[in-house]
């Protein structure tokens, strides 16, 4: 999990990618992570495949690998707990390199490892070329409810300010000698983090009220309706479209054999 | 595995680690919710609920970043739904985590985007129900400040590990991972009482710095700030009847004030007893499963060790991993939706509670 500098997710560019709508975007990442998910985990051509189309997004967005690599850290916990799974898993057991694996427990562990990174690299990619506000808009746009996606705007817009006031107070906790060591330590740590609330709560308040003094009713006025044209909506879906077609040809050649 | 206490940061469930019955059941008991909070939220907070919900989201988001130390090495993080539900109400509680795991999932790739609903059902309603049912119960019959610190410790207490008990009945239904059921729910049991023991103790303080300073942003004791107008009234009727102490004589009709004297001790005793009741229950139901007790199930080791003991046992779904297979499938639509009728009782006996209390 970054550490709050989202504007750090967001790779500045002009590729064909970074200009497409972003409900479009959003629909393809949703419906790409959907068809990767329902594939069964024996085609492993087709995960393959499924890597190949995100590597050419990646390459038509121009994001660097050792971009992707780094943000990859987030799905680490999953990983070791994939490489367990073998180990610690059920039914018949298998030796390899002299290690007895569970079958099943092979075929599980890569199914989450396969799966889950490609979910991730997709997430990745879409944030990496679409400005987080822009992101919501298009949720907004997606009819997700809207005030969902104000809470979540307005969550974006302070989420560097509150996370700043906590570094503040950590720096103030340090500089007057205080480490955090053992249990004994939590009721500071608790403490700063009650001041945290109270400062967010009454930041939030305030925001209201200079929200008022501008004329808010409890809607946010849409500044820039974004439409996508039928061509920007094949672009982003021909993600989807060709992972779905790999699925099909997977599933073809699956009844041959 | 959401929630390692070693690396101090949450897990949310990856794509593929679910079948796509329980994702997809998940996923419309996550939007239901969120419905029905949606409405709530605005009785709780009407226009202000974009703003306010937005900044205790990025509180949230923040606190759950904020490391404490659990013992010798190892730090622990809040998962933060009980201290929400606490803090602005369980409607904006929801929403909030909600939001979190929505920016997480979206933003920072934290949780794949098909088991949002998954990770949103988990990890904000099912701690925010169930830390605000346990936090309810339990400041009604401990009241005071007490109260509402060991019914803040209760709730976190119990919200974390059964939030980890919902993820092993989800994994029992539609899990890819050919384990023990048992092997899970012990494994993530043990841990998560253990971690649901730092949720608790740091909810309950931070719980308790806010209550020091501004008493009236906690939604929880929203109780305890309104009885200070009537405190002059009652000291002078106290003051009036010579020789009796103005705790025992005034009891109808201003519970808070003569129930704040003695607090403390009735506090401590039912929390004792809550925490009594739920340690017996929570761990000795894992010992049980596990022999070996919780030092066992807290390293890794030890979960080698228990889960090799059924290496042999019976395995009977070879095809559990299969997508969409029909009797997994029903079986999950059904424990889901079993799910849906207690979190929605829950919900229902809290609302009431509330209307009953307003």
């Amino acid at each position: 999990m970054g550490a709050g500098h989202h504007h750090q997710l967001y790779l500045a560019g002009d590729s064909v990618v970074h200009r497409l709508p972003p409900q479009c975007k959003l629909l393809a990442v949703a419906a790409f992570a959907i068809v990767v998910v329902a594939t069964p985990r024996e085609r492993f051509w087709a995960f393959g495949l499924y890597a190949v189309l995100l590597a050419g997004v990646a390459l038509a967005a121009r994001v660097p690998l050792t971009y992707v690599l780094r943000r990859m850290v987030v799905e680490l916990p999953f990983v070791l707990f994939a490489f367990l799974i073998p180990v610690i898993g059920l039914g018949e057991r298998t030796s390899v390199l002299g290690v007895s694996l569970s079958v099943a427990g092979l075929w599980a562990g890569w199914n989450i490892l396969a799966k889950a990174t490609l979910g991730v690299v997709a997430s990745i990619l879409l944030a990496a070329t679409t400005e987080p506000r822009v992101i919501l808009i298009g949720a907004q746009r997606l009819r997700l409810p809207s005030l969902l996606v104000q809470i979540a705007m307005f969550m974006l817009r302070y989420m560097d300010v509150i996370m700043d006031e906590m570094r503040r107070m950590r720096v103030a906790r340090e500089s007057r000698g205080f480490e955090a060591r053992n249990f004994r330590h939590i009721p500071v740590i608790a403490r700063s983090a009650g001041a945290l609330f109270i400062r967010s709560y009454e930041r939030g308040e305030r925001v209201h009220l200079a929200m008022l003094s501008r004329g808010y009713s409890g809607r946010m006025p849409m500044m820039d309706e974004i439409s996508g044209s039928v061509g920007q909506w094949a672009t982003a879906l021909a993600l989807p479209g060709m992972a779905l077609a790999v699925l099909g040809l997977s599933a073809v050649q699956g009844l041959s054999l | 595995m959401r929630h390692r206490l070693t690396k101090g940061f949450a897990v949310h469930v990856p794509d593929g680690f679910f079948d796509a019955a329980v994702s997809v059941s998940a996923g419309a008991v996550a939007a239901a919710g969120l419905a029905v909070c949606l409405r709530g939220a605005r009785r709780e907070l009407d226009d202000r609920t974009a703003p306010m919900a937005g900044l205790v989201a990025a509180f949230i988001f923040a606190v759950q970043m904020l490391n404490f130390p659990v013992a010798a090495g190892t730090s622990g993080h809040l998962l933060g739904g009980a201290l929400a539900a606490i803090l602005v109400g369980p409607y904006t509680g929801v929403l909030c985590m909600a939001v979190v795991l929505l920016v997480q999932c979206v933003f920072f790739a934290d949780g794949g985007l098909t088991a949002l609903g998954i990770n949103i059902t988990i990890m904000g309603i099912v701690t925010v129900l169930v830390g605000w049912g346990v936090f309810r119960l339990v400041a009604r019959l401990a009241k005071g400040k007490g109260g509402v610190t060991v019914a803040a410790f209760l709730a976190a207490l119990v919200s974390v590990p059964s939030a980890a008990l919902v993820f092993s009945a989800l994994f029992w239904v539609g899990g890819t991972a050919p384990i023990e059921v048992s092997a899970v729910a012990a494994a993530m049991g043990g841990v998560h009482v253990l971690i649901g023991i730092g949720e608790g103790v740091i909810t309950a303080l931070t719980v308790g710095a806010v209550l020091a300073v501004r008493p009236d942003l906690v939604y929880g004791a929203r109780g305890l700030t309104t009885p200070l107008v009537l405190r002059g009234a009652e000291e002078a009727t106290a003051g009036a009847t010579v020789g009796a102490t103005a705790g025992t004589t005034v009891t109808v009709g201003a519970d808070e004030e003569p129930v704040a004297t003695r607090s403390p001790l009735r506090a401590f005793l039912l929390g004792g007893l809550g925490l009594t009741l739920v340690l017996a229950g929570i761990v000795s139901f894992f010992a049980s499963a596990n022999p070996d007790g919780l030092e066992a199930v807290a390293e890794n080791h030890g979960f080698l060790d228990q889960a090799t003991h059924h290496v042999f046992g019976s395995w009977a779904l070879a095809d559990y991993g299969d997508v969409g297979g029909i009797p997994v499938g029903v079986a999950g639509i059904i424990g889901v939706g079993l799910v849906l009728l207690i979190a929605g009782g829950v919900a229902y006996a809290a609302r009431g509670r509330e209307k009953a209390r307003v």
